[in-house]
């Protein structure tokens, strides 16, 4: 799905039917959006703004504040590449290259096929274990640069009989 | 007999789920009496996975860096009560040692009970101090007052005195239709920092009994935690808890009969730094982007809603609970003149047991990294540790003998901070490290003041123009107006400390910065502009390993012959130094 094409906007109707009248509910009403349609699109943002009487710069004010939020699209497989301190004593940077190495993206950036998006976040919490990243909800640990490239064939592997 | 394997975020990362998906099938097909079960991260993150096995008359046989197919092994040692079959799996006595030198008080429930059973928790004493509290008729002041006698200090960072705060929010008044709020930082942001995650995931009753008696205290019928997104399971654990208090009147109305009653919510952030200050957090709770509030008023004064608030991180809450079961003397006797009690690290980085370590205060850093931890791994030598995270500093050597304590840390330019304590040896570029911490702090500024948005931005600039090789005399100096510019002209925590890393670096470590400005070098073969790869013929075998993994074939020769690098086609991306088994490529 391209950006530019319209959102089903009713997905988005249940949450707002419990959410729009309750202050202080904007965070929470982004986060829901970005579950049923993997980033907030523009459309369903402006429909946001209309239910709950809040500007749309207020809606984008916030949506672009927080580092959760997306409003591209992102692969089917989401690499979140951990950058704390642990990890970045620990080789990160060389995690990150051998990324770019593989799939020829950089933060942000999502390969053509649609299959990864990569993206650099704060720290995962998995100091011991670092350098890791998070795959789709799933942790990889004690990287190498080899190791990553090695999950990453196999999630394409795995996509490819998925889609045979 | 009990089988209890280690499911906290890391366990699982370093492949739990998996050992105990096997157990589970090999116990489904001959069950030897045992019964296997969940705990939390008990902390020994070097040696995760964990299988803890309990015989019957409580003996521990623990097993470490247990993979999968190790599963099997320890599924027979259980069935034949012959422990000889998995001894190679057994903790060795070196590493007990990482668990036996700690004090623990805010994890003394990590690793040992299940965080998903609330009888387990109610088993280890849980809900007793609450329920003291309530039946034992202790007045809010009775309370505040055991909470000051222990001299309970903010663990989030910046050391206020519980107490202090919980008597400003029990003094003022809610509006007209209002109420008050206790409110739970679990934004856990510094990086390196993870003992909150461990206390949510391993322990969430401890967490809502210390959040209970705070709303007590102050008088607040609503909870709150503020959790950061990227903690799923603690999410799910902590809702779980909250589900299952509710459900036996620790949590709602009239609490254990009481005319107490209180909720506890949880709201997930979406991934802010800033909102670990307090006033920014209060901003997103209300749905707004989190930038901080000026102050006064403080959150006590008009908090959440502009009604009375008191915010405290998870740390602090999960020791409060253990301060009313044992008296506030008995935390108080720990620790130094004004710090009390214990306090939990994330011990990380070049370390060789790296975990979370629960020492009384006054405990020295050379205790903690080379007593606990086992010093630095692969026999390398200490150089720095980093505490404090991005507010913080490195400290060198010279620093070790300092004990842990708010002012002796913050007279040393670090702060006590959240408890992150990663540790870096001699291959660790001291100027790199500033400029990462730079790097996430001008990222992560929200952008209200101004010296802070621009202030930490140039500051980096100067600071990539350093690691490039091409800074300038002058540079250092510069760097200083700005570190005190920003101090002075921010609002909050995350602009006035900002500038500690690069402070610190300049204290400690200006001869590595000189180094990088002057001779354009960086004496931890870490600075990739700074630095050449080569291979030492002499040591070179000829293995051919080197050449296939580099990206760009700047790696010729032939098999059993010395290979060569060209320097006009590498891009220094230490591939080759990574693949090399002999050591034989040198950085120059």
């Amino acid at each position: 799905m391209s950006a530019q094409e319209l959102s089903d906007l009713s997905l988005i109707e249940p949450t707002l039917d419990a959410y729009a009248d309750v202050p202080g509910s904007l965070i929470a009403i982004l986060q829901q959006t970005q579950d049923i349609y993997g980033y907030l699109p523009m459309d369903v943002m402006e429909r946001i703004a209309e239910r709950t009487g809040t500007p749309i710069a207020t809606v984008i004010g916030v949506a672009t504040f927080y580092a959760q939020f997306r409003l591209e699209p992102v692969g089917k497989y989401l690499i979140m590449l951990c950058q704390g301190t642990a990890c970045h004593v620990n080789g990160s940077e060389l995690i990150s290259a051998a990324i770019t190495d593989e799939l020829g993206i950089e933060d942000g950036q999502t390969t053509p096929d649609g299959l990864f998006s990569l993206k650099h976040v704060a720290c995962l919490g998995c100091c011991s274990l670092s350098p890791v990243m998070m795959i789709n909800g799933k942790t990889y640990s004690s990287l190498t640069p080899d190791k990553a490239k090695k999950v990453l064939r196999q999630l394409a592997a795995e996509a490819k009989e998925g889609a045979a | 007999m009990r089988i209890i394997v280690g499911e906290g975020s890391c366990g699982l990362a370093a492949g739990a789920g998996a050992v105990y998906t096997r157990l589970k099938e090999l116990l489904a097909q001959g069950n030897p009496g045992a019964v296997l079960g969940i705990t939390g991260c008990n902390g020994m993150c070097f040696l995760e996975p964990i299988v803890d096995v309990y015989e019957n008359d409580g003996t521990l046989h623990r097993f470490v860096k247990v993979q999968e197919k190790d599963a099997d092994k320890i599924y027979e040692a259980v069935s034949s009560g012959d422990w000889s079959i998995a001894q190679k799996l057994a903790i060795t006595p070196e590493d007990e040692e990482f668990l036996n030198k700690q004090t623990r008080i805010a994890l003394r429930n990590c690793g040992v009970i299940d965080p998903e059973n609330i009888d387990d928790y109610i088993a280890h004493g849980g809900y007793q101090a609450i329920a003291k509290i309530l039946e034992s008729g202790m007045t809010q002041e009775d309370v505040i007052h055991e909470v000051d006698v222990a001299g309970l200090r903010g663990r989030g960072g910046a050391g206020f005195p519980t107490a202090f705060k919980w008597r400003a929010a029990r003094d003022s008044k809610p509006g007209e239709d209002g109420q008050k709020y206790l409110i739970c930082n679990a934004d856990e942001g510094d990086p390196g920092a993870f003992m909150d995650r461990a206390v949510i995931e391993g322990d969430p009753h401890s967490l809502i009994e210390g959040m209970l008696i705070g709303a007590y205290s102050i008088g607040a019928s609503v909870g709150i935690v503020y959790v950061r997104a990227e903690y799923p399971l603690a999410i799910v654990r902590l809702r779980k808890a909250i589900e299952d208090a509710t459900a036996r009147g620790y949590l709602g109305k009239n609490i254990l009969g009481s005319s107490f009653s209180c909720e506890i919510r949880i709201k997930a952030g979406a991934g802010a730094f800033v909102c670990g200050e307090e006033t920014a957090l209060i901003e997103s709770l209300e749905g707004k982007r989190g930038m901080p509030r000026l102050k006064p008023p403080f959150p006590a004064q008009a908090g959440y809603w502009h009604q009375p608030s008191n915010i405290n991180n998870v740390e602090t809450y999960a020791n409060v609970a253990w301060i009313i079961n044992n008296g506030g003397a008995a935390f108080s006797a720990m620790g130094t003149e004004n710090s009390k009690g214990t306090k939990v690290f994330a011990l990380s980085g070049k370390i060789a047991r790296g975990g979370l370590v629960e020492i009384p205060m006054g405990t020295t850093l050379r205790e903690v990294i080379f007593g606990i931890g086992g010093g630095i791994r692969d026999g390398k030598e200490f150089k720095a540790v980093q505490l404090g995270g991005p507010s913080g500093g490195c400290l060198p050597a010279s620093k070790l003998d300092t004990v842990i304590d708010y002012k002796q840390l913050q007279a040393t330019g670090a702060i006590m901070g959240s408890g992150g304590m990663v540790v870096m040896d001699e291959s660790t570029c001291m100027v790199g490290m500033a400029r990462f911490f730079l790097d996430f702090t001008a990222k992560e500024s929200c952008g209200k003041c101004v010296p802070c948005r621009l202030g930490n931005k140039r500051m980096l600039e100067i600071l990539d123009r350093i690691v490039a090789g091409k800074g300038e005399q002058g540079d250092i100096e510069k760097l200083e107006d700005l570190c005190y510019a920003i101090k002075d002209g921010s609002l909050c925590g995350l602009g006035q400390t900002s500038p500690n890393p690069v402070l610190t670096t300049i204290r400690y470590f200006r001869d590595e910065l000189e180094a990088h400005i002057d001779g354009h070098h960086c004496p931890a073969g870490e600075c990739r502009e700074l630095i050449s790869y080569s291979i030492d013929k002499d040591v070179c075998v000829g293995c051919t390993a080197c050449a296939r993994q580099c990206p760009v074939g700047a790696i010729s020769g032939t098999v059993k012959n010395p290979h060569e690098i060209d320097p006009a086609l590498c891009i220094k991306c230490g591939n080759c130094k990574t693949a090399c088994r002999f050591g034989a490529v040198k950085v120059n």
